[in-house]
């Protein structure tokens, strides 16, 4: 996985609280392949209108702010269904960091298992960083190793859990970690058969004919 | 370390302890998992199993389950879609090449994931369940850690039968007192959420307590803990009592005889200390609870069915009063007006919320000897469900009616199989999720309990279903 250290990019403003994993992509559009991409897909029915054309009011579409790489949004981002779709919808699109006062768990977590930083800032400083983006556009500077993101002068602290910090900075994967405690995995699969014998599902239940 | 272990354990640390593998100083667990389901979206994790060559480290513990693109009324896979039945076809071919046990269409126990579980006793109290799906939370309510997870997560587990993961906060919800006639789980889930917020319980792990809880039937308690993570939680969890143990026995996979004795025994010793520390509270009244209904985008924005659209410029902050207004505009509302004034256009029974045999009991007491004045779908949980149901004369009582009494999946809940609700139309529903185009792009969702949902079939309007059940309950 790609290491997240600093970024300088264009952040666009989602100024939406609860943009919901089924928004961010819709079930309709789960079906395909990671290898045909889904950015494409990205918030598809608040970007585009029934009949397909780009709504010209919904920031991503606005000239101003393309080629974004930040979301700043309003709070419980990515809330809903466990769908890691919604998570390569926004990385496919070249999304790399959401700010927002607060994330679905599930969600933030598939977010880091793909490189992608939640990072949580006060209400405060959240509505802040949407002012200051929909004031003026421009870059913004994401800091994960400082935990700081800034937009000119404007400069916020966020929080991200220290153990996802530490996984994006070294774009470390789990299994191979998993892997080197094969023994400790053993040892408690022996050690629980005696603990709890009836963890087991009954195994003379046959599949029917 | 985390846990207060100067102190009692509650329930969800017992459970949580019982499952570490490995815990390192900076907090995260390695935690073994006991039951791993899988359903039609698992191809993604299979994908990355693949790419690395590897093989699923333990298929007795992994069981799929056909049910998000199911299609509720076409059973055979020639006269389907094909993209549906590609995505059935994945999942044959995923859980065959690896020896896992399939719950497909043609199985007398398919259902929905969250309602197969239980009634196969594959979920059991005291166990480590993971699918991912956000709503398996629902195995909570035996006493289960349980929580959805992302593809990476699944394919972690099918690889390892292991996860890592960071120790929730505990949040207990004590609900205390008798419950009117006719108010259901849904009711108090839906009352929590309005309460505490649709991220109220974020990175918490829920304990639901009190005299309300222990006098649910388990059907309720799975309702209740189903909607756990629509309040943000990671999981949520009742204490396993006798009537969890009558649930269970002679459950096929359960343990059985003088096992499920010993077994009994074990689990009953989960429930928490009696000086177990949560890190937060929050106490309901029981008997203040009315039928709720959702009037916006979001579970949270939940009122009893008495009261009026709420209106923005009275919210707390600009944030709060933003989403009203854009919920009110999708939702085509206006502030004041009263709830039961909003005419539906649809109506759904079923889901891995509600579609359980006492959920469907509740809608057939309101429509009994009654018709709906819109059209609707009924979807039994599970093939188990719907053989139940016609067996109490249920289906009769549908689709005498005028709803459609058709097979069981996730269906109209996530319209993956083609269950939608057209552009613009309003449906009464028993599910879990009003996001806009959750039911299909433009669909309008009002969430409630079934009896509330069969009360909107009945009048064409969002309805105070305690007048039609008297006299009935």
């Amino acid at each position: 996985m790609r290491p997240f250290t600093q970024l300088q990019a264009v952040g666009c403003p989602l100024s939406l609280s609860g943009v919901d994993t089924d928004q961010i992509i819709p079930a309709r559009f789960m079906k395909r392949s990671r290898a045909e991409g889904y950015g494409g897909y990205l918030l598809h029915d608040l970007r585009f209108d029934a009949g397909g054309a780009a709504r010209a009011d919904f920031p991503l579409n606005a000239p101003t702010y393309q080629g974004a790489q930040v979301l700043v949004a309003r709070r419980n981002f990515g809330s809903g269904s466990s769908r890691e779709a919604a998570v390569y919808a926004l990385v496919d699109y070249g999304i790399r960091c959401v700010v927002a006062p607060s994330f679905g768990d599930i969600f933030a977590s598939n977010a880091v298992n793909n490189g992608l930083l939640p990072a949580t800032v006060s209400e405060p400083d959240g509505e802040a960083l949407l002012a200051a983006l929909e004031a003026q556009a421009g870059p913004m500077q994401v800091d994960l190793e400082a935990c700081r993101v800034r937009i000119g002068a404007l400069d916020v602290a966020f929080a991200v859990d220290p153990v996802w910090r530490t996984k994006l900075l070294n774009g470390w994967d789990d299994i191979d970690l998993t892997t080197s405690h094969a023994a400790a995995i053993a040892a408690f699969v022996a050690g629980d058969r005696a603990r709890r014998p009836w963890a087991l599902p009954r195994t003379t239940v046959g599949k029917p004919d | 370390m985390a846990t207060g272990n100067a102190t009692g354990r509650t329930l969800f640390d017992k459970v949580w302890d019982a499952h570490e593998v490995v815990r390192r100083e900076d907090g995260q667990s390695l935690l073994w998992i006991d039951r791993h389901f899988l359903h039609e979206g698992s191809f993604h994790a299979f994908d990355k199993v693949a790419a690395r060559g590897a093989e699923v480290a333990r298929p007795d513990l992994t069981f799929g389950v056909e049910d998000h693109y199911v299609p509720t009324r076409v059973r055979v896979l020639e006269r389907m879609d094909p993209a549906i039945r590609r995505m059935m076809e994945q999942l044959r071919a995923n859980t065959d090449r690896h020896h896992v046990r399939l719950f497909g269409i043609d199985d007398p126990a398919q259902g929905i994931v969250h309602v197969v579980g239980p009634e196969q006793g594959l979920t059991l109290p005291g166990l480590c369940i993971v699918c991912g799906d956000s709503h398996t939370a629902t195995h909570g309510a035996f006493g289960a850690l349980a929580f959805g997870i992302g593809a990476s997560e699944v394919a972690h587990v099918l690889m390892t039968q292991t996860l890592w993961q960071s120790r929730p906060k505990r949040l207990r919800v004590r609900v205390e007192g008798a419950l009117a006639p006719g108010i259901a789980a849904k009711d108090i889930a839906l009352s929590i959420i309005a309460r505490i917020g649709a991220d109220g319980a974020a990175g918490h792990a829920i304990e639901y307590a009190g005299s309300t809880i222990r006098g649910l039937s388990m059907e309720g308690r799975l309702t209740l803990c189903n909607l756990s993570i629509e309040a943000g939680g990671r999981c949520g969890m009742v204490a396993p009592d006798e009537t969890t143990l009558a649930y269970l026995r002679g459950r096929p996979f359960a343990p059985a005889g003088a096992d499920f004795e010993r077994a009994a025994e074990a689990w009953l010793g989960l429930a928490g200390d009696m000086d177990a520390v949560f890190d937060r509270e929050v106490v309901l009244d029981g008997s203040e609870i009315a039928p709720i209904v959702t009037w916006g985008t979001s579970p949270e924005d939940a009122l009893p069915i008495t009261m009026a659209v709420p209106d923005p410029d009275a919210a707390d902050d600009a944030g709060r009063a933003a989403h009203i207004r854009d919920a009110l505009a999708y939702m085509d509302l206006r502030p004041g007006q009263k709830l039961s004034d909003i005419r539906v256009d649809r109506v759904f029974i079923g889901s891995c919320t509600n579609s359980r045999i006492e959920d469907l009991r509740a809608a057939a007491a309101v429509l009994a000897g009654r018709s709906a004045q819109v059209p609707g779908l009924v979807s039994p949980g599970s093939a188990q469900v719907k053989q139940q149901a016609e067996a109490e004369g249920l289906d009769v009582v549908f689709t005498s009616a005028g709803l459609e009494w058709v097979d069981a999946g996730c269906s109209m809940c996530v319209g993956m199989n083609g269950d939608l609700v057209p552009p613009g139309e309003r449906c009464a529903s028993t599910t879990n999720r009003n996001f806009k185009g959750r039911q299909g792009p433009g669909s309008r969702t009002h969430l409630m309990s079934p009896a509330m949902v069969a009360a909107a079939a009945v009048t064409g309007h969002l309805t105070d279903m305690r007048p039609l059940l008297a006299g009935r309950v």
